[in-house]
């Protein structure tokens, strides 16, 4: 069984400012890059499921075809660096994404 | 008006150091100045809280030392951006005091103009009571008397407009507290005239160093070269190379969006951005846009201190323990606190971080299976460090000896790598000021002061 981690070229997490996370996916080719996002694989709903988070705390999901890549936001619960943080960069947040299974996508 | 613009930008953050042949052959191109970030907010509130650098004295010295040889006294401009990290006054003068060194010891003198970027407390207020503060996001508490008092020193993120009325002071070295990252560099190409836009997507491409390019650092130096109708951007050491994944990958890099960046007074429109090979190592940029904001939003940064902590680091590798340690863990919180029983249990904080289990994701981690070992950390937080280390050292010697159902290991739970094995970490501090404020000028918050150096 194939996962996003194995087909896409750069999976990663980074604050974007103390209070949100953004997550980037990027693709290589550009047909892979077309198949996930025909796919509709990463959306709000199972973005919300993965991060145990509301939909409204999602505030950008975008795909940016330049870059064959796609990028989520979503705010912090607990701010960088203050009590109860464990990710002070916010960089090791993409564990949940990257065991998404692709067979599907790559396949269909 | 010059027909293109080369910019050096050596390193991600000044002081993170750079090869010395990558800057070398960037000073060999005859680049028009030295750009370089020196801030960010990535390491969270403890360095504005407590008013301390992100990188050391020696690292910083060493860097300043290489743009003072090559840059300095070859007539070329240097540009440091947020100064010491968080851009507020001390941070600020600390660079000044090592800059101060810096030029002493090679014998230069040079002439400085620093930019401030502090914004007094109650200038935040007013803007608070004239409804000139704006939310950065739902998470983040909308900003009263109370936050504003019990935050510290406060900065605004400074846009170009400041950095090029220092530039017009002719000074060799411009030392700005808290600015936008790509400010610094766009500031030197708006002032030739280049276009805006342009400027700041080349700037927020060159301000993390080399870590636009594979394999990506941002301990290594990069050139941007600013057209008219684009810009260029390559990597000095031989062993990188920009490529159009690289740097549009760079461009989304730590921004919510990745085609609109809002920046002091304009968004960016990078929706019709066009990225292109122009040979091995270096990759053109077409199309950003620069679009004027209605208002001139600067964003504000200020942390409060709200605890102090003591913590321990220790491994664990008995079976039957890591089997059941998240029970233990609540069983030794409730012994804690009939321990101090002087202690009213409300005043304090119990927390344990179970690498090998959840360490890293907490509530979010998808594959709980456990190593066959593991490292629990654990702190204490209260008002005071003495109380913090009390509530620590209780935590520590419970769980250390705690005699949970069907224990082998009698002797003692816990391996602890250090002695001592409690570290007192000082205070802790949060992000309490996060919020945009609106402001008439561009630069009348960000005075510009020129002095000699050395003193």
């Amino acid at each position: 069984m194939k996962t996003l981690y194995d087909i896409a070229k750069v999976i990663r997490s980074k604050n974007a400012g103390p209070f949100s996370i953004t997550l980037d996916v990027l693709f290589e080719s550009e047909e892979t890059y077309r198949k996930v996002k025909d796919s509709n694989l990463i959306n709000r709903s199972l973005i919300a499921k993965l991060y145990k988070i509301p939909e409204e705390s999602i505030t950008e999901l975008v795909y940016f075809d330049q870059a064959h890549g796609i990028k989520v936001t979503y705010d912090r619960k607990i701010s960088s660096g203050t009590i109860g943080d464990r990710d002070v960069y916010g960089a090791q947040q993409h564990a949940p994404l990257m065991l998404l299974p692709v067979d599907d996508v790559i396949c269909g | 008006m010059k027909n293109k613009l080369k910019i050096l930008s050596p390193c991600g953050i000044l002081g993170y150091g750079f090869p010395r042949e990558s800057f070398v052959k960037g000073i060999s191109q005859k680049p028009d100045a030295i750009v370089v970030d020196a801030g960010s907010t990535d390491a969270g509130p403890h360095k504005l809280g407590a008013g301390c650098a992100i990188v050391s004295r020696m690292a910083m010295y060493q860097d300043l030392q290489m743009f003072v040889e090559y840059g300095v006294k070859a007539g070329i401009p240097v540009v440091i951006g947020s100064a010491g990290g968080a851009g507020a006054a001390v941070h600020v003068q600390w660079t000044l005091n090592i800059l101060n060194d810096v030029l002493k010891d090679a014998g230069v003198t040079a002439r400085v103009a620093v930019v401030h970027a502090d914004i007094p407390h109650e200038v935040v207020m007013g803007a608070v009571n004239e409804g000139r503060i704006l939310s950065m996001g739902a998470n983040i508490p909308a900003l009263n008397r109370q936050i504003v008092d019990e935050t510290g020193d406060i900065v605004a993120q400074m846009g170009h407009e400041p950095i090029v009325r220092a530039l017009d002071t002719g000074a060799d070295i411009i030392v700005a507290g808290r600015a936008y990252d790509p400010s610094s560099f766009a500031a030197v190409c708006i002032r030739e005239g280049f276009d805006p836009g342009l400027a700041y997507h080349m700037g927020k491409v060159l301000e993390c160093g080399a870590l636009c390019a594979e394999p990506g650092t941002t301990k290594d130096c990069i050139m941007g070269t600013i057209y008219s109708d684009h810009f260029e951007v390559e990597a000095l050491n031989p062993a990188r190379r920009c490529t159009v994944t690289t740097v549009a990958a760079h461009t989304f890099y730590e921004k919510e969006n990745p085609c609109v960046l809002h920046g002091p007074g304009f968004t960016l429109d990078l929706t019709g951005c066009r990225f292109e090979q122009v040979s091995d190592t270096a990759v053109a940029v077409y199309g950003s846009r620069y679009e004027k904001a209605e208002t001139y939003n600067v964003k504000l940064e200020g942390a409060r201190k709200v605890a102090y902590r003591t913590f321990v680091v220790a491994g664990i590798r008995d079976p039957l323990l890591i089997g059941r340690i998240e029970e233990v863990e609540e069983l030794v919180k409730q012994s804690v606190r009939t321990q101090l029983h002087q202690l009213d249990p409300d005043s304090y904080q119990m927390n344990y971080y179970n690498y090998g289990i959840d360490g890293i994701m907490g509530d979010t981690e998808p594959d709980r299976t456990p190593g066959h070992e593991i490292c629990v950390m654990f702190e204490a937080l209260a008002q005071t460090q003495e109380i913090a280390n009390t509530v620590c050292a209780s935590m520590r010697s419970t769980l250390l000896h705690y005699g949970y159902e069907g224990r082998k290991s009698t002797a003692g739970n816990l391996a602890f790598p250090f002695a001592p094995s409690d570290v007192p970490f000082g205070p802790v501090y949060q992000f309490s000021v996060y919020h945009l404020m609106q402001i008439p000028d561009p630069v009348e918050l960000f005075p510009v002061e020129c002095v000699n150096m050395p003193r």
